[in-house]
């Protein structure tokens, strides 16, 4: 299966599939951003996608999480129908999303972006009546550790430089504890021993979640060594390895160039 | 042979009536010396002849000018002096004393006269005395209506001369033709027709039927007729919005600055429409223009206030719209006090020149007041000028340019913060000339301009911001609908109901009518 | 922009500095009543203006409280924060015509002075109850809070933020003003209420009615500043100050930015009417013109001038702006607008974070 071209779309979902998009097409004024593109998750697997710029990859992550209504087709997680879903209760359920421009909070401190981000209860008066446990303490402390700010825990997030919002952004994405993340352009600022790290630590998540990387730098991708997808203008134009798509001739007219 | 002597039997005919008429008047003319009676009938005689010398007669005769001689003679004010009633010729008043009127006389000389001013050469006249013959409808008037709108060209007149027709056939003694006027009566649909047609119901048990039907049909062109004029009304409250609201899609909605200010810009363009007024006063050959040369004018000054403004002020405040919500509210309040304390805070009067004073009547009976109308007009020439401003020149194609991306816009030479000016000192003109036409309508005073920013920012909200479409039916719509409320709900509630409408259509539509869709309108 | 506007917390010793500071000022206010009762040729002596005066400021600094806690922390711009402090005043002065009883100038046991000229025969359905104070009190609360629920949950749902909410806000407040002006809707036209005669028992007007909503109004103050402080330094205050900055961002944190938005609007109306209910009976009258969009718009100023996202500026700024308005009105009404509008004007393009801002910057 992991060498063909497509995957199997008529056949019943894979039990073990935790994302599944069938048909889904978004159109804006008449323009195509997604043209019936169609894509299966199994559980704990690391999928990278890549494509030219326009292709459709930020488009498919604000279908995935809400922020964008798919004009038609099926988005569905385990058992759920995110079309018919808000954002809050697409996170909820277990969605992390990392954006390609590093968002937190600017002016609250490294450790107060991580605190919110934190798997809590999250109405008003669970929020007001929040009081920090230990091992929130120690959970927290850990990510910060993992991610190199355990030095910047009292500083604001605003007067960070480019790599380490990105790692702040990944923090806030672990502290979530979700089944599911959508990581875009983890590595868009890093150093190489940083794009190094991250690509480590997104395969070690991958055994226990879903990952999902959308990434530009092809040396990144072939490091996370996993299943790749390749977009263009709006559907999925090859599947396969790295070596597989990177030899695909249709991938290396559009998007290669090469 | 015969044909010519046929003719010439015809012509005498036709001039038999006259020669009779004219014997005629003269000798009835006797009749205005004698007793009340004889005065009656001979006022009713000289009414029935149709003989256009006996009008001056029966005027001065109802003023109590008219004199009679000792012979038998009547004498009417001609000028200066006295005339002779029956030959014209000038007469000498001394001994001759007034004729006295009791209420006999009085009502005959009502129906003559209103005879008489039927053959009047004035299409006023003769709508005057359709009118008064409607009121003191006989059937005996019915053969002279007929002939009046048979020669009757002015079609004002000779509508009022057929309701005339109606109503004294209405007391005709022939049931066919009361069935007939009943039927014309329905058709005429005005409220007076439906008026006679009660009375008459009352009167002639026997033909409720048809009158219940033409009341029927009364009541619906009437039904017509009033959801015309608040569609007129609602247009011409639409137009005004629109003219308040254009200046604030320019700088709100294709800038997206928003400039709580607005109101006080439409303040100082209702003020420059009064300077200009005033300064035209001392030229009286200027003065009737001084409508019209206000429009550039108050554009001027506003625009110029504008180009101040954000050049000065905004510019330092971009990508912050709350903060500068606030700035702008607070240059709101100084300019409001500072012509409050230039001008007073009482009204001032901007004049509507005469061609925009006055009522037109639309075909159908429909009323429109000529300045509620040339607001319609303005509103949309504005809408055009807008649109060509963005649409077709250099100007709107920078500004355009400028919106989308400004980096890149800059990179191609377009001086960024010259269109920032210009957009903003054009939409504050347009606000300018949206006092213009506020002036006609509204009190000029320091507060003018509070009591629309509401409304406008509602229209643009509602249409949708940076759509000059949605701009156009969002006014017009909110201007209709309030209209339309209004009767129910009473102008407050309408409008507290208008503001309560919108925010649950937001519901459905956040971006309003006209929404910009895809990646431009995401940021 | 949202870096310059947040406000690092104090250090330690600057806190202290501030609590006390706030500490003396709250104390200061508490004597006040007590100097009023001195012999008015005494030095300390204060006389009745300045207590009631300052009374009428409490109740501002707590209707600017509110829009702190709605603006500063959640970014929600309300300009229609005066209507839920006028409907919190309309709706003791409700109580208040109850009280007057038979001695209104038409004598009529039961219906107001206007009703009676206005004709009605019984009075609205909606003024039943009022004649209990404790029903009155909670509608002060209720009916801005309801409103407030009603109006944020329509606007926060469809996601109407910024300057589309401040619009909406002012449009309800126009309308509300518009609606009262109305005899016919039963709360006395542009007149309003009047000729109160006492509260609780106690004649109004007298020293002893004065001080004791003097009182009642520092309590409210000082409750609200606690129920404020508890909210700003709880997660809750974090995860506004995120709406603030980044509001879709929450959403995808798995935070139903709606229901957030809406708790901390409808706490700051209620704050609102509460301010609104002590305001009435200290200046005896309440009328539509309080509902007026540009009352509300002066009160988020205040907060504007004392700096937003600190409840001390909140405070600070309502008395400072109303410090100048009296004084100014006296010595210069037709400046006082001009200053009004220069405030505005300096405090967005000079001070963003307002004079605590400016405090704070002198200090370092």
């Amino acid at each position: 299966m992991s060498d063909g071209l497509s995957p199997p779309l008529g056949a019943a979902r894979d039990a073990a599939s935790v994302l599944y998009l069938d048909g889904v097409s978004v159109v804006f004024d008449g323009f195509r951003a997604l043209n019936n593109l169609s894509l299966i998750v199994g559980a704990g697997e690391l999928r990278a996608i890549i494509g030219p710029n326009g292709a459709g990859k930020t488009t498919m992550m604000d279908v995935i999480t809400g922020k964008t209504r798919p004009t038609e087709g099926v988005v569905r997680f385990r058992d759920h129908d995110l079309t018919r879903l808000d954002e809050a209760t697409i996170a909820n359920l277990g969605i992390g999303r990392k954006f390609q421009k590093p968002t937190m909070f600017d002016a609250l401190t490294v450790f107060e972006n991580l605190e919110l981000a934190l798997k809590a209860p999250r109405g008003p008066v669970a929020c007001l009546r929040w009081a920090l446990s230990g091992e929130a303490r120690r959970r927290i402390e850990a990510v910060m550790e993992e991610v190199g700010l355990t030095a910047r825990s009292r500083d604001r997030a605003a007067i960070l430089s480019h790599g380490q919002r990105q790692w702040l952004e990944i923090g806030m994405l672990l502290m979530q504890d979700p089944e599911l993340l959508l990581v875009d352009e983890p590595v868009a600022g890093m150093t190489d021993q940083e794009t190094e790290h991250t690509a480590a630590l997104l395969v070690r998540i991958a055994g226990r979640r879903s990952v999902v990387v959308v990434e530009h730098d092809l040396e990144f991708v072939r490091a996370l060594g996993s299943k790749v997808t390749v977009l263009c203008e709006g559907s999925m134009l090859s599947e396969g390895s790295i070596d597989h798509v990177q030899n695909d001739p249709r991938v290396i007219e559009v998007y290669l160039g090469r | 042979m015969t044909s010519l002597i046929l003719r010439m039997a015809f012509l005498l005919l036709l001039a038999l009536p006259a020669w009779a008429q004219e014997k005629d008047y003269a000798a009835t003319l006797p009749g205005l010396a004698g007793g009340f009676g004889e005065i009656a009938g001979a006022v009713e005689r000289l009414g029935a002849l149709g003989d256009p010398r006996a009008l001056p007669v029966l005027q001065a005769l109802q003023e109590g000018k008219l004199l009679k001689a000792g012979d038998g003679h009547v004498l009417v004010p001609r000028g200066a002096g006295y005339a002779d009633a029956a030959t014209g010729a000038p007469a000498d008043p001394a001994g001759a004393e007034p004729v006295r009127l009791n209420n006999r006389v009085r009502q005959a000389l009502r129906g003559a006269l209103g005879r008489l001013q039927l053959v009047s050469p004035d299409a006023v006249e003769r709508g005057a005395a359709a009118e008064a013959i409607f009121r003191s409808r006989s059937a005996e008037d019915v053969p002279l209506l007929q002939a009046a709108i048979g020669r009757e060209q002015d079609a004002g007149v000779r509508a009022r001369l057929e309701l005339a027709l109606a109503a004294a056939q209405l007391v005709a003694p022939d049931d066919s033709v009361k069935r007939d006027a009943i039927a014309r009566l329905g058709a005429a649909g005005t409220v007076e027709a439906r008026a006679l047609l009660l009375e008459a119901r009352a009167a002639a048990p026997a033909l409720a039927g048809p009158i219940e039907a033409a009341i029927a049909r009364i009541d619906q062109s009437l039904a017509i007729r009033r959801a015309a004029e608040t569609l007129f009304q609602g247009l011409s409250l639409g137009s005004v919005l629109l003219l308040a609201a254009l200046g604030l899609a320019v700088t709100f909605g294709v800038m997206g600055v928003i400039n709580m200010a607005h109101g006080e810009f439409v303040m100082l363009g209702a003020y420059a429409t009064f300077a200009v007024q005033e300064l035209c006063r001392g030229i009286p050959w200027l003065a009737p223009w001084s409508l019209p040369l206000s429009v550039p004018a108050a554009f001027l000054v506003t625009a110029a206030c504008g180009a101040l403004l954000e050049r000065g002020l905004i510019r330092h405040l971009y990508g912050r719209p709350l903060e500068t919500l606030l700035m702008t509210f607070g240059v709101g309040m100084i300019i409001q006090q500072a012509v409050r304390l230039a001008f007073g805070a009482q009204n001032r009067e901007v004049i509507s020149p005469s061609w925009m004073q006055g009522t037109i009547t639309l075909p159908g009976g429909v009323a429109v007041t000529q300045n509620r109308l040339w607001i319609i007009v303005f509103g949309l020439l504005v809408l055009a000028l807008v649109f060509a401003a963005i649409r077709l020149t250099r100007f709107g194609l920078e500004m355009r340019a400028v919106v989308q991306n400004r980096r890149i816009a800059a990179t191609m030479g377009i001086r960024t913060g010259r269109v920032d000016a210009m957009t903003f000192a054009f939409g504050s003109g347009l606000a300018g000339m949206a006092g213009v036409a506020l002036s006609q309508i509204d009190n000029v005073s320091p507060n003018l301009g509070t009591g629309y920013i509401i409304d406008s920012f509602m229209v643009v909200v509602f249409g949708g911001v940076g759509s000059l479409a949605g701009t156009l039916v969002g006014a017009l719509t909110l201007g209709v609908v309030n209209k339309m409320l209004e009767p129910y709900a009473g102008a407050v509630l309408a409008k507290v109901f208008v503001l309560v409408a919108i925010m649950l259509f937001i519901q459905r539509r956040p971006k309003g009518l006209f929404a910009l869709k895809g990646r431009a309108a995401e940021s | 922009m949202s870096a310059t506007l947040a406000s690092p917390p104090p250090a330690g010793s600057g806190r202290l500095t501030l609590r006390l500071l706030m500490l003396g000022a709250v104390l200061l206010l508490a004597v006040l009543p007590a100097l009023n009762r001195l012999p008015a040729d005494s030095a300390l002596h204060v006389s009745d203006f300045i207590v009631s005066v300052s009374g009428k400021w409490i109740t501002y600094a707590i209707l600017a409280l509110a829009i702190d806690l709605a603006w500063g922390y959640a970014g929600i711009l309300s300009l229609g924060h005066g209507a839920f402090f006028t409907l919190g005043g309309y709706a003791i002065g409700m109580h208040l015509m109850r009280l007057i009883g038979p001695r209104g100038v038409y004598g009529h046991p039961v219906l107001p002075d206007f009703m009676v000229f206005l004709g009605y025969k019984e009075l609205p359905w909606y003024w039943l109850g009022f004649d209990h104070f404790p029903f009155a009190l909670l509608m002060a609360m209720a009916v801005p809070g309801l409103l407030a629920a009603v109006v944020g949950y329509l606007a926060f749902r469809s996601r109407i933020t910024g300057v589309y909410f401040s619009i909406i806000t002012q449009a309800m407040t126009y309308a509300l003003m518009l609606a009262f002006f109305r005899n016919d809707m039963g709360f006395g036209g542009n007149n309003g209420f009047t000729d109160f005669k006492e509260l609780l028992g106690m004649p109004l007007n007298t020293p002893t009615a004065r001080s004791a909503l003097f009182y009642a109004s520092l309590a409210l103050l000082v409750l609200s500043y606690a129920l404020c402080s508890r909210i700003t330094q709880s997660k809750l205050g974090r995860v506004l100050v995120a709406i603030r900055d980044a509001e879709s961002r929450v959403r995808f944190l798995g935070y139903d930015v709606t229901r957030h938005k809406l708790f901390v609007f409808v706490l700051s109306a209620v704050l609102a009417g509460l301010a609104g209910a002590l305001y009435v009976p200290q200046v005896g009258i309440i009328n539509p013109g309080e509902f007026s969009p540009g009352n509300s718009i002066e009160a988020v100023i205040w907060v504007a001038v004392g700096g937003r996202g600190t409840l001390v500026g909140a405070l600070l700024g309502a008395f400072s702006v109303n410090a100048l308005k009296t004084w100014l009105t006296t010595v210069a009404p037709d400046l006082w607008l001009f200053a009004l509008g220069g405030l505005f004007v300096a405090v967005t393009l000079f001070l963003p974070r307002g004079l605590i801002g400016l405090v704070s910057k002198v200090a370092k």
